[in-house]
């Protein structure tokens, strides 16, 4: 049976790692090829990059870093940030990415996942949702977490799934940076909803954050940041401790 | 010289590189001379099957693939296509494997399968020499091929699917050694060695 997946997420500004709490106050964590390599050998099974620039500054994400970082491991990864149009698409994929990210562009115009899926396969395309709570809704933002939408969360997932997707990559922004725990109960929600799979992104603090976004929410992956990138969490171990604890890990 | 078919459905970066890797030369081409002048074929894929199938026609390769006798390797969608039939887009395959690819069930699993699966082994092959049992690699599919007389190797998800399999020269794997960590590079290593 399948796996469960650990994918650290490198927010990547100019060519180097950054994390910040809520989308703001980033920090320098690092290289970006150099942090990919380190992961790929701590046993990560994936890796996502986002360029968190590439839209507000409509700039088109970095792909030198990405043939670097193809060259370097050989795990899979997911290229975001900025990414509009088929053309960046098969760049990116032509790079040496195997999927990309899309997320304020499919809000704009969600028949880009049908086209993208359709040339490129629906395994290459990840919707990446970023909600947040307003007025007790869960809320879809866009624009790198600046721009509010009147779309629903859920209502959303089960449209970008409709339209194609392969994967949603469903991030909290309420819990982002915050390490108190995904957001679990509205994870399950959405992995309930949809029947592609789901990637937990925002608030993993602890080993037993992962564990319950497994158990409770019966994620597929889990996504951190902050906590790999500062050494506060060991993917090998983490690793460990879900198996312990009866996740199915690739170790 | 390996030959690495591109035909213009999915991108053969990542196989380039896990070849590299290898210290292997190859060239990357769709010239059935070019094929037909190298010792053995990768014949990769991603992306839907009929049109995949429609790409392979226009370039013509579509006889030298179901007559060739050089040690061939199709990975994810590129081994999918030696069956005989793809429900994905109702495809007409190669023809190789006496075998139809049909889709995952979505009311019982995510669709597509993505992520490690364990691969467990069903028959001997010099494909997976030094390979242990039940070693996880990289899957990315929504359709699959049955267990069959050919499957040297299985996976389960929801149902037991053809994670690898060897008619005569044709070698086929569902997931993607080149993105499957030390052991889809041995594995692509014994197929360019070994096969």
């Amino acid at each position: 049976m399948l796996a469960k997946r650990i994918i650290p997420c490198l927010d990547v500004k100019d060519g180097r790692v950054v994390k910040g709490t809520n989308f703001v106050n980033l920090q320098d964590a690092g290289g970006a090829v150099e942090l990919a390599y380190r992961y790929y050998k701590e046993g990560a099974d994936e890796l996502v990059f986002l360029d968190i620039s590439a839209t507000e500054e409509k700039r088109k994400t970095l792909i030198e870093i990405v043939k670097e970082v193809g060259k370097a491991i050989r795990i899979p990864f997911t290229v975001g940030g900025g990414i509009s149009a088929l053309a960046d698409i098969e760049a990116q994929l032509k790079a040496g990415a195997d999927k990309v990210s899309l997320n304020s562009s499919i809000v704009k115009n969600p028949q880009l996942i049908n086209e993208a899926s359709k040339q490129f396969g629906a395994q290459a395309i990840v919707a990446a949702v970023d909600v947040k709570t307003v007025n007790g809704k869960k809320r879809v933002f866009v624009k790198g977490g600046k721009e509010v939408t009147d779309l629903d969360g859920i209502e959303w997932c089960k449209r970008v799934c409709e339209h194609g997707a392969g994967e949603i990559l469903l991030t909290s922004m309420d819990r982002d940076g915050t390490r108190s725990g995904y957001d679990v109960k509205f994870l399950k929600q959405v992995v309930d909803a949809v029947t592609i799979p789901v990637i937990a992104s925002g608030g993993a603090g602890k080993v037993e954050d992962f564990l319950e976004a497994f158990e409770k929410a019966e994620i597929g992956a889990c996504l951190a940041a902050g906590l790999f990138h500062y050494n506060i969490l060991n993917i090998g171990d983490l690793k460990k401790y879900l198996k312990e604890n009866n996740v199915r890990v690739r170790l | 010289m390996i030959a690495v078919i591109d035909y213009g459905a999915g991108n053969v970066q990542s196989i380039l590189n896990a070849l590299d890797d290898l210290k292997v030369e190859y060239k990357v081409t769709n010239n059935e001379t070019v094929i037909c002048n190298s010792a053995k074929i990768i014949f990769p894929g991603v992306g839907e099957a009929s049109f995949a199938m429609r790409k392979l026609h226009l370039n013509n390769l579509v006889t030298m693939l179901r007559v060739t006798k050089k040690p061939l390797l199709g990975i994810c969608l590129g081994m999918q296509l030696l069956s005989q039939k793809s429900e994905e887009g109702n495809a007409c395959c190669l023809g190789v494997v006496p075998a139809a690819c049909v889709k995952f069930d979505e009311s019982k699993v995510k669709v597509p399968q993505i992520g490690w699966n364990a691969v467990k082994i069903e028959m001997n092959s010099v494909l997976f020499e030094g390979i242990e049992a039940n070693t996880h690699f990289y899957f990315a599919n929504s359709f699959y091929m049955p267990v069959c007389d050919f499957t040297i190797a299985s996976a389960q998800y929801d149902v037991p699917f053809t994670a690898a399999l060897q008619k005569n020269n044709y070698y086929g794997v569902q997931f993607h050694p080149e993105k499957s960590g030390e052991a889809g590079i041995k594995l692509l290593q014994n197929f360019i060695e070994k096969c």
